[in-house]
């Protein structure tokens, strides 16, 4: 499979220095995890998982992605799709998060169309990260 | 700089012995004249050299030159073998007994005849890949007509116990025919010592051109075929179709290279092979796919737990090697060699097949031991399955949406 540079690029360089890629993760304990969102997304035995995890914080009244993690087992343009959510999504606010369409992805990575199924997860990825962001905000906002 | 190739399992550069030799069929200087043609000099030339091949083939796996005939490859010669064996015997019965890890040449072959109202057991094998003599012999019905199995598997390299399946069946009269595409010129095989009724040759698994194979078909006793192809009525019908003197005479000086450096061969690939797994063996959760102790060592076949293989391979991108995995291939399904090994799905996903041959060289291994350390690391560090592992998390018991 021939591959276009820009995912063989996002992939070299995830794997070259992950720390600059944003691969890692917030685990319970950590310093303001309770503003962390997590959705973790495939199956091993089909050889895709992604592991979004997004910060958010209010910024000026509305909530923002002020940051993300992610971590991937999967093909090459599995892990350069996660790469390239992350750098759409930061900066973000959770609306506009939301309408974060897989299309993108395969657009800026010109992902061949066997592929298309990797970017498809990470819009799931996103969509499940905000979700269990914003299940997590109503029980905090309950309990307060 | 040239990737290094550790792919041989998937086809061999041609041996520049054999292309020297090929050359000189093929322009008006050079024998480029018919084989068929028995008016003159031209076709008596190609026929002797057609004929000269034919025996190189022969002498490497001990038969009677006349009991090989030329095909375009090891696909064709197990259609030919399977489907011809299957229509010529057909009164007799339509039972049909391979195995679960066959080639794709075997399996859609015996798919086919299936559709047109043959049956077929496809065995199953035990978890390092072999397909017991015993499980052969209880497959066997009063109308099954014809056993093929593999002689070493391309993907796991595991070798099957031909010479004991052949007694089996023979015994009961059933022809045996085994897809000696890997094997040939790599292990010894003696057909005259043998209970095995037909073989499949392959020319460019042996440092010989591609299109180009042979057909082992038994004279004593004699096995009969009904043809595939029809025309010219050459290699006695059973195969009709112009013979191409410089494939043919490219299969026969890559078998005959083949004779001479079997055992060099072996020895080299042998040493490669623990070199290889010395060297990646401390590594955690990682498996052999296949029989690390009696497979063929020019093709082994690891999965490295919790790297997915595709990914494997493009960091790995001065190598060039193969992977069960689903993202390499075509269907998006992991191979289903290694999913009948018992393997769950995600080892089949990790998987890499490693195959060594003649011009692989120490260097190009210690390299590979160096760079597959280093990118399964990188990759685990950036794996969800490696951290879920690390911290204790047993993956078998996550429900996964998929």
């Amino acid at each position: 499979m021939a591959y276009s540079n820009k995912v063989v690029d996002k992939f070299e360089k995830t794997l070259k220095d992950p720390e600059a890629a944003s691969v890692g993760r917030w685990k319970p304990g950590d310093a303001d995890f309770d503003k962390v969102g997590t959705g973790i997304v495939g199956a091993p035995a089909c050889g895709d998982v992604m592991k979004l995890q997004i910060k958010c914080d209010e910024v000026d009244g509305v909530k923002k992605i002020v940051d993300a993690k992610f971590k991937t087992y999967g093909c090459g343009s599995a892990i350069a799709s996660s790469g390239q959510l992350i750098d759409m999504l930061k900066g973000k606010t959770i609306e506009e998060a939301k309408e974060i369409c897989n299309q993108e992805i395969v657009d800026i990575l010109e992902l061949p169309p066997i592929k298309i199924h990797c970017s498809v997860l990470a819009e799931e990825a996103i969509k499940k990260a905000i979700n269990d962001f914003e299940s997590n905000d109503d029980i905090r906002k309950h309990n307060q | 700089m040239k990737p290094i190739y550790l792919d041989y399992a998937s086809t061999t550069p041609v041996d520049p012995r054999v292309v020297e030799k090929m050359q000189d069929c093929l322009t008006f200087e050079g024998d480029f004249g018919n084989a068929g043609s028995r008016s003159h000099s031209f076709g008596w030339k190609a026929e002797e050299l057609v004929e000269e091949a034919r025996l190189n083939v022969a002498n490497l796996v001990s038969c009677d030159p006349r009991e090989i005939i030329f095909t375009s490859g090891a696909t064709e010669s197990d259609n030919l073998a399977i489907k011809g064996a299957a229509y010529f015997y057909k009164n007799k019965g339509k039972h049909i007994v391979t195995s679960k890890i066959e080639h794709k040449a075997v399996l859609d072959t015996c798919r086919q005849l299936e559709k047109e109202g043959f049956e077929v057991t496809y065995l199953d094998v035990d978890e390092k890949g072999s397909i017991s003599p015993g499980t052969v012999k209880e497959a066997l019905r009063d109308d099954t007509t014809l056993v093929s199995l593999m002689h070493i598997n391309n993907e796991i390299g595991v070798i099957n116990d031909i010479e004991k399946i052949g007694e089996i069946t023979r015994d009961k009269g059933i022809l045996f025919h085994v897809d000696a595409a890997q094997s040939a010129g790599k292990i010894p095989i003696n057909l005259d010592n043998s209970c095995i009724d037909l073989m499949s040759f392959s020319a460019h698994k042996i440092y010989g051109p591609k299109g180009i194979g042979a057909l082992y078909i038994r004279r004593k006793p004699r096995v009969r075929l009904q043809a595939l192809f029809h025309g010219g009525g050459q290699e006695r019908g059973i195969r009709a179709g112009t013979l191409p003197t410089h494939q043919i005479v490219g299969l026969g000086e890559a078998f005959k290279v083949a004779k001479q450096e079997i055992d060099s061969d072996f020895k080299k690939i042998n040493s490669f092979k623990t070199k290889l797994y010395d060297g990646l063996k401390d590594m955690e959760e990682i498996y052999v796919n296949g029989d690390i102790e009696n497979g063929y060592p020019g093709i082994f076949n690891l999965s490295f737990n919790y790297v997915e293989g595709e990914s494997l391979i493009m960091a790995l991108k001065n190598i060039a090697v193969s992977s069960g995995s689903a993202c390499t291939s075509a269907s998006l399904e992991p191979s289903y060699v290694l999913r009948a090994l018992g393997r769950p799905d995600e080892l089949a996903h990790s998987s890499i097949r490693f195959s060594f041959g003649r011009f692989t060289k120490e260097e190009d291994v210690d390299f590979t031991v160096d760079l597959v350390k280093t990118s399964v690391q990188q990759l685990r560090e950036i794996s969800p399955l490696w951290e879920m592992y690390l911290d204790g998390v047993d993956l078998s018991k996550i429900e996964w949406a998929s």
